[in-house]
């Protein structure tokens, strides 16, 4: 009798741990084919996988096999006009009909291995070796929330947290380590007292001596407590760092009249990139968007990257205005802040200074990393300069980085973003 | 439409289903009814566990290469992901079925099969290979089917255990060269003890320790007393060349530690499970196709099928048996299952409407009790000689074979034989010895080992009919010499000239010693 039985709840997913082991084998090659894939597509378009090749060489697994040559007669289905001891010249590179049997079992030669790896995977090799500057750091010794946990049993405590079934047992104990050698003597009194008034009714001497000790004996017993001080346990709470897991990230950016919308799209796929990161490593991101030319505005997302303005460029402007929505809105001790400017360098000159005051006193204290990226063939400007002291006074908090094409984008965001010990 | 007479009285048809949906209660019933049909033919077969899985089941019970389960392994995700991407972009379909030698015998149908997909798949799986791996004497004698489910969880667990053990990359490193002398790790004439977990885990520790003893003694270099040296030293090792190079492996790598022995072991275990269906891939497949096309016809003689669920069936049955001509651009070689289905119709027919040419060909057979005549050539041979005894006149006239013999030192190719009277024989042969693994596999052993002086070893390729070792040979010795930790010979003889030697690491290159592959050894003290 046949059994049939359901399988199809069961796990699919049984191929998993060997999918994974073929990538971690050939993460070398999976790297080299993400890093390309990323600098091709768009940044925009993150939400899918990627296909990957690998030359079908590098995955072969070899075994012992005959190769091309010698003496081989081979049967084949089908033929056509062939007679007995024709001599037929031999197809161009062994290929043709004739050669399709045996390229079956030398092995697939040259050809691609292709496969596809899911946008999960995709992101974790390209994210891969960042690390967000400070990250451990900032769990380890910024965190301000804490959560409590328990962590066993204490001898002090708040009486709220009494355990009683550990106290009693404790107090339990004690009486009997106590009183033990008082029982024993009870006991022994005891009997003996019985044994006399059963045998010497007359010997009230003793009786009453042995009577007078039972009752000593009792009241001994008595007077060890049902509940000593340093019988209490507690349930022991302890505090634990919480590391804050949300981040806030504000996008700077310049909307005057020298910014083009080529210049603001090689921003965006900037900013999108540090949001996918942040993405990854906390758990709610708020995204604070300043637009700024000669005054600073907040802005949604629509606005930040295709509203046009016209008009000079005062940095300071959107600098000022992100310390005051980080000091109104985002306090550190429950926030990760990051910053990230992007800009194509121009500024009025008097006003560079100020932004570098703005940002060493009042910005850099307070954030985990702040970005700058200047999006622009040209030399730099005062801008720049002033920057490189900032970039001094906080070298690992702070970075800038010069954009020429879209291209470059990757390799800047892995450059600012290099893995760093904690320190 | 059916191959059958249609004498017998179409009754009012009284069909199981109607519809393409299955539904569990139908599929038991099909089951009943084909049970009942392969019943009348008297088909010994394991008891059978049939489980509906989803398709990426199916890719999953294909990654693990017909294992119900198997250890972690890197191939099996490469596999696993050249499936999944095939099937994803439609260029294949999964097959319908796989089936597991086991005792009870596992089938797994996909939950997108039609009924009638489905039912074929039963009579298929569950009735035609099920009765084969009961009943053919190779998968008799060197498979367990009651012992490989248990065997392949102590494997697994043992090779969780190394790797908590020892990391993932040094098992990793010792199972890929182990694969690649997969194909050499199996006895080929000696029927190895049946396998069974319990046995193995409680044999394993003793094993280890005594494995350990004896290549220490092996490997004695203190002199046993001055009289007797030479006399030994003069003797090769191994007295006989050795064909099953894991097993000479296991028992004689001097630098092995005793976990590596045991992979290395549980590798050979399952190499030797899967040998013999390498070995009867037309006989198996065709003796499959047979059945269900024999029960599938009885079940539509019977009026149980309707007559789309026929034309379904017989859809599904013509592209499996289907063999695309040479020059097709789909041909890769000879369908098994076209001609393992050819072959044993025609013994049938043999059987029951033998012609002049039969009764010369088959004197023993034709007219004799088919169903007889046909157990019997399912039980008793494997491939090769399956071909060599069945293949008739009428199915290499039907298959138009021909054969094409390549030799490299001609300018052109020459047909010594065709589908004709003359013909017949040398087909027969030629088609037989390709179906041949020692033939198709380069007969290499192992031929001494040097064990006073530099313990290198030596393999002997015996090269037959001039052919070559492929490219990836180089890449098979490095590994070898990761396993044996010392210098390896490969030395190819044409008769008893040596025409050619490989060395790993090559010769004069002692320097890059560092640049092969090793396991990191610690040299036991000898």
């Amino acid at each position: 009798m046949s059994h049939v039985i359901d399988r199809r709840l069961n796990g699919k997913n049984k191929s998993t741990v060997n999918r994974q082991r073929f990538l971690r084998r050939y993460r070398d090659h999976i790297k080299k084919a993400v890093e390309e894939a990323v600098s091709r597509r768009s940044i925009t378009d993150m939400e899918h996988g990627e296909q990957i090749s690998i030359p079908g060489r590098d995955i072969d697994e070899p075994v012992f096999h005959h190769g091309r040559g010698g003496k081989q007669t081979i049967v084949h289905p089908g033929n056509k006009e062939f007679v007995t001891g024709e001599r037929i010249p031999r197809p161009p590179g062994g290929g043709g009909g004739r050669g399709a049997g045996k390229a079956s079992n030398t092995g697939e030669g040259m050809d691609e291995f292709v496969f596809q790896i899911t946008q999960e995977e995709f992101l974790d090799f390209m994210f891969e070796d960042l690390e967000l500057p400070n990250l451990v750091k900032r769990h380890l010794t910024g965190a301000d929330t804490f959560k409590t946990v328990r962590a066993g049993i204490s001898n002090e405590g708040n009486p709220s947290r009494i355990n009683i079934v550990r106290t009693l047992r404790s107090a339990h104990a004690r009486r009997i380590a106590l009183s033990g050698s008082s029982r024993t003597k009870l006991k022994e009194a005891q009997l003996e007292l019985e044994r006399l008034k059963r045998e010497e009714p007359d010997n009230f001497g003793d009786i009453q001596a042995l009577e007078l000790e039972v009752g000593k004996l009792q009241a001994r017993i008595k007077r060890v407590p049902f509940l000593d001080t340093f019988d209490l346990k507690y349930n022991l709470l302890v505090k634990q760092p919480n590391p804050s897991s949300k981040a806030v990230m504000f996008c700077l950016m310049d909307v005057s009249g020298s910014m083009t919308q080529a210049t603001k799209d090689i921003a965006k796929r900037f900013f999108i990139l540090l949001y996918l990161f942040l993405k990854r490593n906390y758990d709610k991101i708020d995204v604070v968007f300043i637009r700024h030319h000669t005054s600073a505005k907040e802005v949604d997302e629509e606005e930040f990257f295709y509203s046009r303005e016209t008009g000079g460029t005062i940095v300071s402007s959107a600098l000022k205005l992100m310390q005051e929505i980080m000091a109104e809105r985002y306090p550190t001790n429950e926030w990760n802040i990051y910053g990230a400017q992007a800009s194509d360098g121009d500024n009025w000159n008097d006003d560079s200074p100020i932004c570098r005051d703005i940002l060493m006193k009042q910005i850099m204290p307070f954030v985990q990393y702040f970005t700058y990226v200047e999006i622009t063939p040209r030399e730099h400007q005062a801008l720049w300069f002033e920057y490189e002291q900032v970039s001094e006074a906080f070298d690992d908090t702070f970075a800038q980085q010069q954009l020429v094409s879209a291209g470059d984008i990757y390799p800047v965001f892995r450059e600012l973003f290099q893995r760093r010990l904690a320190t | 439409m059916t191959a059958h007479d249609s004498s017998v009285p179409v009754k009012k048809r009284q069909p199981i289903s109607t519809g393409s949906e299955w539904t569990f209660e139908l599929i038991g019933a099909y089951d009943r009814e084909i049970g009942r049909l392969a019943e009348r033919y008297a088909l010994d077969t394991y008891p059978i566990q049939i489980e509906v899985i989803t398709a990426e089941q199916m890719m999953d019970a294909y990654a693990s290469v017909g294992m119900p389960l198997g250890y972690h392994h890197w191939s099996y995700g490469k596999h696993f992901l050249s499936t999944e991407k095939n099937y994803k972009r439609g260029q294949m379909g999964l097959a319908y079925e796989i089936v597991i030698n086991s005792d009870p015998c596992i089938a797994y149908l996909m939950e997108e099969n039609t009924m009638c997909m489905q039912a074929l798949v039963i009579a298929h799986a569950c009735y035609g290979h099920n009765s084969f791996f009961k009943g053919n004497y190779l998968f008799r004698t060197w498979t367990d089917a009651s012992s490989i489910v248990d065997y392949l969880v102590f494997a697994k667990q043992y090779i969780m255990k190394c790797e908590e053990r020892h990391g993932i990359d040094a098992v990793e490193d010792l199972l890929d060269s182990c694969h690649a002398l997969m194909n050499y790790g199996v006895d080929r004439y000696k029927r190895p003890d049946p396998i069974s977990a319990e046995e193995e885990q409680r044999r394993q520790k003793e094993r280890e320790e005594h494995l350990q003893k004896q290549i220490n003694d092996l490997w004695r270099t203190i002199p046993k007393g001055a009289g007797k040296r030479g006399e030994q030293d003069n003797k090769r090792f191994p007295s006989e060349p050795q064909e099953n190079i894991l097993y000479f492996l296991e028992k004689h790598a001097p630098l092995l530690e005793p976990w590596q022995r045991e992979v290395i072991r549980i590798v050979r275990k399952i190499a030797q499970y899967f040998y013999p269906q390498r070995q009867t891939q037309v006989m198996n497949e065709g003796w499959a196709c047979f059945w269900h096309y024999t029960l599938m016809n009885d079940l539509y003689d019977e009026g149980l099928v309707t007559d789309g669920f026929m034309m379904e069936f017989l859809q599904s049955h013509t592209s499996v048996i289907y063999q695309p001509p040479f020059d097709s651009p789909y041909y890769s070689g000879i369908n098994p299952y076209t001609l393992g289905f050819a072959m044993y119709r025609d013994i049938r027919r043999i059987c029951e409407e033998p012609t002049e040419e039969d009764k010369h060909w088959f004197p023993d057979i034709a007219g004799s009790d088919w169903l007889t005549t046909l157990k019997f050539a399912m039980s008793s041979f494997k491939d090769e000689s399956f071909i060599l005894q069945y293949l008739s006149p009428k199915v290499i006239r039907d298959l138009k074979l021909f054969s094409i013999l390549d030799d490299d030192q001609k300018d052109e190719l020459l047909v010594p034989a065709i589908h004709d009277e003359p013909g017949y024989q040398n087909i027969r042969e030629t088609l037989a010895a390709q179906y041949n693994l020692g033939n198709r596999e380069p007969n290499i052993q192992i031929w001494s080992i040097d064990r006073r002086g530099d313990r290198s070893l030596t393999l002997r390729h015996q090269q037959h009919d001039r052919k070559p070792l492929g490219n990836s040979t180089d890449e098979v010795l490095k590994h070898l010499h990761r396993l044996w930790g010392f210098d390896i010979h490969l030395e190819t003889l044409q008769g008893d000239k040596l025409i050619d030697t490989q060395h790993v690491p090559p010769k004069g290159d002692s320097d890059h010693d560092g640049d092969y592959p090793r396991l990191d050894l610690v040299i036991p003290p000898i």
